[in-house]
């Protein structure tokens, strides 16, 4: 699997993370196509079956960029964020799936260089891990 | 309401290992509050059995579907297509509603949550055990407060010499039902009550005569009570 290129996905809290992926940008600082950035509005509403639907739908990895702890534009919607995804690390761990194919990031929209080198971490961890099972069924189902 | 958990997801997926293609069935009513069985869980079930049978290697197809009410017939009948196209069905609903959905198809039903007790909520996500269906409720003479769902050992006269401070001595995170219900007498002004003792009660209608049925003659149809008399 040396040349794996994984799927993964990323929800971004329109204020911070979203944001830190924009000065990314603005400031030329590359980071891995493989992560496909979803904007929502507060990670609080990013739910567990959306992180579930992801994986289900061939993403090898999935995360959500929020604001730093304490400074959610609606008060405590990256705290929820963090429960919903200690569940699915959880079921994941219950199916003998890697629970590190899920993850929580928290960044300022300053943070644009920590939001590129994370990017590329989390890549490089997911090409560690290969495939998932859901992408190697919808490959193979092709 | 009535409240319910998930069963360990191990034990649902041994349950619908043999088959192939299965329903999913929620309840719009108690699980979906205590956030157990309602549209989102089966969602979030219905994923994780596409997930495990990816990793597994094995086709399986899985229907999704969430009644208004699992424990009445009428509602239960909505099912009657997607039951004809599966293997098998897991319910998220009570054990009322699993028992519902069994009753009227010929195929195997599985229980997707464990069924726990009557409760209320506390605050966001705790929800607490208040009422057991005694059938013959005494709220009206301990203060709002039933001895019988709190007080761990559901005496009729309390409190026991197991009460410190307050607690209950099988846990410091459970209250004295007894205490609480002095303390909300003394509130209401209400103390003379507590020095009337209550008769040992009688079990019958909390199922200790057998299983329970209410039969409201002014809406059941005269044919079923004529039947169920009989």
């Amino acid at each position: 699997m040396d040349n794996f290129e994984p799927e993964i996905v990323a929800f971004c809290c329109h204020y911070c993370g979203y944001t830190a992926a924009d000065m990314a940008g603005t400031r030329r600082i590359s980071y891995p196509s493989n992560v496909k950035i979803i904007r929502v509005p507060c990670t609080g509403k990013v739910d567990a079956i959306h992180l579930m639907k992801a994986l289900e739908k061939g993403a090898d990895g999935v995360y959500i960029a929020a604001c730093l702890e304490g400074d959610c534009h609606f008060k405590d919607g990256n705290l929820r964020a963090v429960a919903h995804v200690e569940k699915i690390k959880k079921t994941l761990e219950d199916l003998g799936w890697e629970p590190e194919r899920v993850a929580m990031m928290n960044f300022s929209a300053a943070m644009g260089q920590q939001f590129a080198q994370a990017a590329e971490e989390f890549t490089e961890k997911i090409k560690a891990l290969g495939p998932s099972p859901a992408s190697q069924a919808t490959s193979k189902a092709v | 309401m009535i409240t319910a958990e998930q069963k360990p997801l191990q034990e649902i997926l041994g349950y619908i290992a043999p088959y192939e293609k299965i329903l999913v069935v929620g309840c719009n009513e108690c699980v979906t509050v205590c956030a157990a069985g309602g549209r989102k869980e089966v969602g979030l079930l219905s994923s994780a059995i596409r997930l495990n049978s990816a990793k597994a290697g094995k086709k399986i197809e899985v229907l999704e579907h969430t009644l208004e009410r699992q424990c009445d017939p009428e509602y239960v009948d909505q099912l009657a297509e997607l039951a004809g196209q599966v293997d098998a069905v897991v319910s998220l609903a009570c054990g009322c509603g699993i028992q519902t959905v069994a009753s009227q198809y010929p195929i195997p039903v599985f229980p997707g949550v464990n069924t726990k007790f009557m409760g209320a909520s506390e605050s966001q996500g705790i929800w607490a055990e208040r009422c057991m269906g005694c059938g013959d409720c005494m709220l009206g003479i301990t203060g709002g407060i039933c001895p019988i769902a709190r007080c761990s050992k559901s005496i009729m006269n309390g409190p026991c010499g197991g009460s410190v401070n307050g607690k209950c001595e099988i846990s410091p995170d459970v209250d004295c039902a007894w205490q609480l219900i002095w303390d909300r007498l003394v509130e209401l002004g209400l103390q003379d009550r507590y020095e009337e003792l209550v008769a040992a009660k009688d079990w019958r209608p909390a199922g200790g005569g057998g299983p329970r049925k209410i039969i409201r003659e002014d809406l059941a149809s005269s044919k079923i009570i004529t039947e169920d008399n009989a």
